[in-house]
């Protein structure tokens, strides 16, 4: 009983995290699209001063947005601690917990301190070791199917991902800004997966036979959309990163045509026309061609999704759990082109382009957990880990293991 | 003592020769078209209560004369010469949320103050696009003393931008001669100084002809100033 307290607990940690990810992700929607990304001029303090600590009389303008955005970021940072430590206490037992659980902290303490000294190759070598970091855990994920590994990628994610946020600010470069957006998402994903593996239903979804019969075709093309919606958040994450705004103004045409004109003499014409209070750098034709291409993406997910929901409904009926995370994907997908076209249509409003960040990373979270299921359940569950005792000697091992070695 | 004294006199003359001989290249900017309508900035609370009514855009600062301002002037030729910085700063200054002037020209290495006259905190960010100027960031409080900037390369409309309110922007051209000029209200320009020979005269304008689309007119200075009127178009 007292196992089973203690694993609701940790998948409800788990959610916990993500959503503060996901809010974190929103106020990190709300910097870009308020141009506030560079207000606070230094990192890893805010004007001078520990972050924590940061005078009220700086609290205003664009760097309220910038340091919510820090803050919340530290916050995700010590869930995320937190969530590994638990995964790892929860998974190992004797020296091997102690043991990890010690460098697990010893770590932290380390990473710490050096972002005391505040020198740039600093910050730049404890990215690279946390990207060591990622690399090793998705390597000993493989290897054990652990979902303790899953817990140390995480934790080197955030660290990777506070750094190359801190590093945008202090080096200038628009492009580490779109790795860190595109980062974000990922690491939504990544938490995301481990609240799904502590979930009751999971385990009980892997017992559940109901969907055998899914196609192979239909499990490829929720893997292939759920691709295409994380190139469309990096289309996205690129087009935000340019501080041009709206490359195209209008919708459904482009500048009234199907295909707008981008030759430099329409080019001059479309600049000396547009008057962006926010974002003046001027367009290219690089911009409305990135533009172009997630009109395109979009429209592809939606037949994507589309079909993939009509499909899956007719192999399993409507009862299915597959059948209704698709079709709430669909909803999603239909629900994220109604507010791109209004953040087209209303000139990109700080709002509504901030909850199109927010629904893209959702819509990317259901992709991924729709892939992770239909990838699984065309194979027989094998020995989990999350009703099992920490102390059983049945070596603890996740049912993603399955997914990652079935999938076809 | 007599070396010296004839080394002043050769200077002096030299100087009196240049400046009898020099020349103002002088004229206006006009636009031709109806530029789009400029749109009304939605500042914050903060920075609302620093102005009466609604504050506009500034693209084409353009009167009923059709003249426009901040229009970006400057010479091409042969008698273009790099010349050391003056020693007097320009002056960019923040109030009520916005930059004055919305857009100044410098000397590379020519000091550039950035002061703060609004009774809050601004940052001050420059944009430089041009390899070996320096992108910088910096905080500026009321009250606080002024920024220093200096840029070393030329480049056009090196962009200012303020991120705690991001409405805020300044344009500052960088040249490596001291032969340019930003029209005032009126269009006008008057470039000093000017040794005869003969030039290109290149106008540049955010948005009527930004960079990549300079109109120019081919000028010749002789020991008496030049007129040059420009006119440039919004399609």
């Amino acid at each position: 009983m007292a196992e089973s307290t203690n694993n609701a607990w940790l998948h409800r940690f788990s959610l916990l995290t993500a959503l503060a990810t996901l809010l974190l992700i929103g106020v990190g929607g709300l910097v870009t699209s308020n141009e506030a990304g560079m207000s606070v001029p230094d990192w890893p303090t805010s004007y001078g001063y520990n972050m924590f600590a940061l005078p009220f009389k700086f609290w205003q303008g664009g760097a309220f947005h910038e340091h919510t955005h820090r803050l919340i970021a530290s916050t995700v940072g010590l869930l995320t601690a937190i969530l590994a430590i638990w995964l790892w206490v929860w998974e190992t037992r004797g020296k091997t917990r102690r043991n990890g659980a010690l460098v697990i902290l010893g770590i932290l303490f380390v990473v710490g301190g050096m972002m005391g000294v505040r020198k740039n190759p600093v910050f730049v070598s404890i990215a690279l070791v946390s990207l060591c970091g990622i690399v090793f855990g998705f390597f000993k994920i493989k290897q054990t199917s652990g979902l303790r590994w899953f817990g140390i990628v995480a934790l080197s994610a955030v660290v990777l991902q506070g750094i190359l946020g801190g590093l945008r600010v202090v080096l200038y470069k628009d492009e580490i800004g779109i790795f860190h957006a595109t980062l974000a998402q990922l690491f939504l994903v990544l938490i995301s997966s481990i609240t799904v593996f502590t979930g009751k239903w999971w385990q009980s979804f892997s017992e559940s036979k109901e969907s055998l019969g899914l196609s192979r075709n239909l499990r490829w093309l929720a893997t292939i959309v759920t691709f295409l919606v994380f190139s469309q958040l990096i289309l996205g994450a690129t087009m935000r990163h340019q501080h041009a705004g709206l490359a195209i103004p209008d919708f459904p045409l482009a500048y009234g045509k199907l295909w707008p004109a981008t030759d430099p003499a329409a080019i001059q014409s479309i600049n000396q026309n547009r008057l962006e209070i926010r974002d003046p750098n001027p367009i290219t034709a690089a911009h409305i061609l990135v533009h172009m291409a997630h009109r395109v993406t979009a429209f592809l997910i939606l037949f994507g999704t589309a079909f993939l929901a009509f499909g899956v409904r007719r192999t399993l009926g409507a009862k299915a759990l597959l059948s209704r995370i698709s079709l709430i994907w669909l909803g999603m997908i239909g629900a994220q082109l109604i507010l791109g076209i209004f953040t087209v249509l209303k000139n990109k409003p700080a709002d509504i382009a901030t909850a199109h960040v927010v629904l893209g990373a959702a819509s990317l979270v259901i992709g991924s957990i729709l892939t992770i299921l239909a990838q699984k359940i065309s194979v027989e569950p094998q020995n989990r880990m999350l009703h099992v005792s920490p102390h059983s000697s049945v070596k603890p091992v996740s049912n993603f293991k399955a997914a990652l070695t079935t999938g076809k | 003592m007599k070396n010296q004294a004839r080394w002043i006199a050769f200077l002096t003359l030299s100087v009196a020769l240049h400046s009898a001989t020099a020349a103002d290249v002088t004229g206006t900017i006009t636009l031709k078209g109806t530029p789009p309508p400029e749109k009304d900035i939605p500042m914050d609370a903060n920075c609302g209560k620093l102005h009466a009514g609604p504050v506009k855009t500034r693209f084409y600062a353009v009167n009923d004369k059709a003249q426009l301002a901040d229009v970006v002037v400057s010479l091409k030729g042969a008698g273009v010469k790099a010349s050391g910085a003056p020693a007097t700063p320009v002056v960019l200054d923040q109030v009520g949320c916005e930059y004055v002037p919305y857009v100044a020209a410098v000397q590379a290495g020519q000091k550039l103050l950035v002061k703060n006259s609004d009774p809050f905190m601004h940052n001050v960010h420059a944009l430089p696009a041009a390899a070996g100027n320096k992108e910088a960031n910096k905080a500026q409080m009321p009250k606080a003393p002024d920024l220093e900037f200096a840029f070393a390369t030329p480049e056009p409309f090196l962009k200012f931008k303020c991120d705690v309110h991001p409405w805020m922007f300044s344009y500052v051209s960088v040249f490596d001669h001291p032969y340019f000029a930003v029209t005032g209200k009126d269009g006008s320009f008057k470039i000093a100084n000017v040794p005869p020979g003969k030039y290109t005269l290149e106008v540049l304008h955010r948005k009527a002809a930004p960079i990549g689309a300079a109109v120019t007119k081919e000028i010749e200075v002789k020991d008496q100033s030049v007129t040059a009127d420009v006119v440039l178009e919004v399609k």
